[in-house]
This record gives C-alpha cells, structure tokens and sequence, in this order.
C-alpha cells in the first residue's frame, strides 16, 4: 500500500472515536447544553478527519475536495443548529445543569 | 462486505422496523415525527446497501428534507396541545385484527417479491442503452422506456398540489427566531442547494441523479429560505403569473408525447436522433416542475402578501430590535 | 486499510441505535433535535465508507444530498419549537415533559 493510502486509512481510524465519545457525551451528560458540546466533537473533529483521509487515500484532487465540501456543508449545518438549538432552549426556560 | 455486512443488515433492519413502530405507535406526535424523519434516512441508507443510489437520492431528498418539514409544519398547526397526542385504537382491536391483518399483507406481499424473476429486465434494458440517448439505465427507463409513468407522477403531484392550495390560503407566516444565523444560513446555503440540483440534473444522462433529485434538493433549498425567512417566491403579487412553472413539467411532457403520432410514429415514441436532447429538454422541465410543487406542498395555500412579520421581523434580514 | 472499513460503518450503525435511545427518552425535544442531527453526521460517514468499499462513487453525491438535508432538517426543528413558544406565550409547561411512551 502506498504512503497516501496508509495515511488516509490512519485518519480514518483517527475520526472513529470522536464519534464514540460525541454518543458517550450525548447519552450521560446532564443536560442539552453540555450534549451540545458531545455533539460538536462529533460533527466537526470526527467528520473531518473522515473526508479528510478518505479524500488523501483516494488519490484524486477533485475527490478530495467534494469530500471537503461535505465536510464545510455539515460544520455550517451543525454549528448553526447548535447556535438555534441552545437558543430556543435558553428562551423556553430551560437552565443549564448546576445553576 | 461479509460478515460485517451482514450484521449491518440485520441491524439496519432492526433499526427500521423499530423506528416504524414508533413513528405509528407513539402517542408523542413530535417523537412519532422525528421518528419518521429518522426512518427516512435510515431507508435511505438500505437503499445504498441495495446499491440502489437514484433511489437512495429520492429519498434522502424528498424524506427527510421536504416530507420531514412539511410534516413539522402541519405539527405547529395543532391548536392545543392535547391535539398532538394521538389517539390509539383500544389495544383489542389493534392486537386483535389491525397487526395481524397487517402482517398477513406484508408476508403476502413479501412472498410475491420473492418470487419475482431475479434480475427482472436489466439485460435488456442494457441491450437497448445505446439508442436511448442517454448512457444511465435508470434515466433511460424513467425518461424514455417508461416515460409515461414518470408523466403520471408528475401529473399526481401536480393534482396533489392543486387540490391543497384548493383548501384555501396559506396559514400566516412562522414567526422566525430572532437570531442572525437564520438568514445567513440561507444565504449561505441556498447557492449550494442550487449547484447540487443543477449538477445533479446533469449528473442524470450518465450517473445517478437527475430530474427527481435534482427538484427534490432545490425544492429543500427553497423551504429553506422559507424558514429562514424569506418571502415565498410566487406570492400574487409580484410573481403569480410565474406559477406556470408548477405545470411546466406536465406540459412539456405532454407535448413530448404527442409529438409521436404528429410525425407518423407511436405515442410518445422520440423522432429518431433526438433522444438525448429531449430527454435532457424534459429533465430541466421536470426538475423545476418539482421544485416548484414541492415549495408549493409546503407552503399549503396560495402566499398572502406579506406584510410585515409578526413581532415586527422583516423578512430581508432586518430585525427589528435586534443587535 | 480498506477491509477494515466495513467495521468501522458497522460501529457507527451501533452509534446511531444507541443514540436512538436518546430520542426515546428525551427528555425535551432539543434532545430529540440533537440525536437527529447526530444521525446525519453517522449517516454522511456510513455512505462515504460504502462508497469506498463498494468502489461506487457516485454514493458521494448521496452523501453531499444528506449533508445539505442536515441543514434543512435542524432549521425545520428549530423554526417548530420556536413558533410552538410563540402560540404558548413563555416557555411552553406543555412541552417540556414529553417523554414518548409507545405502546
């Protein structure tokens, strides 16, 4: 196998347990607020590191870069729904674990 | 994908069937939702594992973008909130007759297609590929060998979004959360949302795509900015007469099929030489056809023209009273 | 590398029925909001992997339709629970006890 592909599948694998831990974090925190946060790793550091390996270990630059747009599509997604999602909670009168 | 594949499979099947009994059986309307919503895309993902991507295309486009928001936004009309409880039949008569009926269906039907010939007409829609314009089967089969089913979809969902706005206006606008990411997002997403329509109404003459994905995304785009507070774009008042786009793709259709017998040949039979062409000309017809009736599906009635938004919001990103 | 790919999707399938769990209990509907934007992203990653396996790469485009749907899926969640506040007036007592019990 080649260097490209080695390193590809390592961040592959690397991804993995951002996802893991995003559920851990999403079934034991307190409270929306901090699941929020689980979900964030998930989302950002996890799907990234993904698109990015898979995009180096398939060889071509056009691949790379529409899994990079996947990539960009979902943080813009997640961190505005993040945004909203505390937002209307805070409104609605939910307060955050420990206070 | 062996025997990791197999468990996946089998999971996967867990996943649905149980997500299906939620989404019928809970009596939380927005759990049963969002149930739904989750099930599209999980069929959506079986669709991949059959190595079925138009269809995986469909319906991550149509069920979890439109028929997802579309079913939220009927959610938001129940007055009260002992209306978005459901009733249930008495546990007798569900257990009773309801579920087995229901199961005897679904055995029957699951026998039926067991005994389906294994791989159906694909030999032979490959043989005949080459002078159907296009280098895809499933867009030569939808758009050319089985044209006239694709004109009866169009025609229902046309009827569908006729009948709706027949029920009479659209409901007042959703008052939008007062928050400046909202319209950013639409603006930042809906030139996005239309490039992958675009690209993949081209994609359709030789990968999976084409004219139902490509208006199922933009018609998602199009609710989008409708949530993020945009005003729809066929109000009365200033666009109404560019409601013909609703009946483009039926129209086109229609003319495609005539011109057949007009010079001599069958019912909606192409004039030699001119597949790839019209195909493409119906795909851009169809797709913004469906664009367009998905819009209007959600939107369930003809726009008012819209004043100002409630709480004093305008609709172009100025908010009254924010900083 | 890519023989191991197959698990790895079989992993997150786990992810997202352990997360469902999540969508069962609740206990208010951001929570629900939250497991369904988590399913997208397991979703993306699930099709990007079958795609390389399978070789099929046009399951990438089905990925980029999913991960515009996400966007769309998580406004359309936010916008209902805001207008659902706005008929209730202040938060909404109704609505933040809904723990789904089906039957």
């Amino acid at each position: 196998m080649t260097a490209a592909q080695w390193v590809g599948g390592l961040l592959v694998f690397a991804g993995l347990p951002f996802f893991l831990l995003g559920t851990l974090g999403l079934l034991r925190f307190p409270d929306v607020y901090t699941r929020l946060h689980a979900l964030a790793k998930a989302d950002n550091v996890g799907l990234g590191l993904v698109c990015i390996g898979l995009g180096i270990q398939s060889g071509s630059v056009a691949l790379l870069l529409k899994l990079v747009l996947i990539w960009v599509l979902m943080l813009i997604a997640s961190a505005t729904a993040a945004g909203l999602i505390a937002g209307t909670a805070l409104a609605r009168g939910l307060r955050p674990w420990g206070t | 994908m062996g025997v990791a594949g197999l468990i996946f499979d089998g999971l996967l099947a867990l996943a649905l069937a149980w997500l299906a009994w939620q989404s019928t059986r809970a009596v939380d309307l927005f759990h049963a939702v969002v149930s739904f919503i989750v099930f599209g895309l999980l069929m959506a993902l079986a669709w991949v594992r059959l190595e079925a991507p138009d269809i995986a295309l469909a319906e991550a486009a149509i069920g979890a973008g439109a028929t997802g928001a579309l079913l939220l936004s009927a959610l938001d009309r129940l007055a009260t909130h002992d209306a978005r409880r459901r009733l249930l039949y008495e546990p007798a008569t569900a257990w009773g007759f309801w579920i087995p009926a229901g199961g005897a269906l679904l055995g029957g039907l699951t026998l039926a297609a067991w005994k389906l010939p294994a791989p159906g007409l694909g030999h032979e829609v490959l043989a005949a590929l080459k002078g159907s314009g296009v280098d895809h089967p499933v867009t030569a089969v939808l758009l050319n060998f089985r044209a006239l089913d694709t004109l009866l979809e169009i025609g229902v969902l046309l009827l569908a979004a006729v009948t709706i706005w027949s029920l009479g206006r659209a409901p007042s606008p959703v008052a939008a959360m007062p928050s400046p990411a909202l319209p950013a997002l639409g603006r930042l997403l809906f030139p996005v949302f239309v490039l992958v329509a675009a690209y993949l109404l081209w994609r359709g003459s030789h990968a999976p795509g084409g004219a139902f994905p490509a208006g199922a995304v933009l018609g998602a785009g199009a609710i989008l900015m409708r949530l993020a507070g945009a005003r729809s774009w066929i109000r009365s008042s200033e666009r109404g007469p560019w409601r013909w786009i609703l009946s483009l793709g039926l129209a086109m259709m229609l003319a495609a099929a005539v011109t057949g017998p007009l010079s001599g040949q069958a019912f909606f039979e192409y004039p030699p030489g001119t597949a790839g062409p019209m195909i493409l000309l119906l795909e851009v017809a169809a797709g913004l056809s469906i664009a367009l009736l998905l819009f209007a599906l959600y939107l369930r009635g003809e726009p008012r023209d819209d004043g100002p938004w409630p709480d004093g919001q305008r609709g172009d990103g100025q908010r009254e009273g924010v900083r | 590398m890519t023989e191991l790919y197959p698990f790895v999707a079989l992993l997150l399938l786990l992810n997202v029925v352990v997360g469902m769990v999540r969508i069962l209990r609740g206990p208010t509907a951001a929570d629900r909001m939250l497991a369904a934007e988590m399913f997208a992203t397991s979703a993306v990653v699930i099709v990007l992997l079958m795609a390389v396996v399978s070789g099929n790469l046009a399951l990438i485009d089905v990925a980029l339709v999913f991960a515009l749907l996400a966007a769309l899926a998580s406004v359309t969640f936010v916008g209902r629970a805001w207008s659902a506040m706005a008929d209730n007036g202040s938060a909404a007592k109704g609505e933040n006890d809904e723990s789904g019990d089906a039957r």
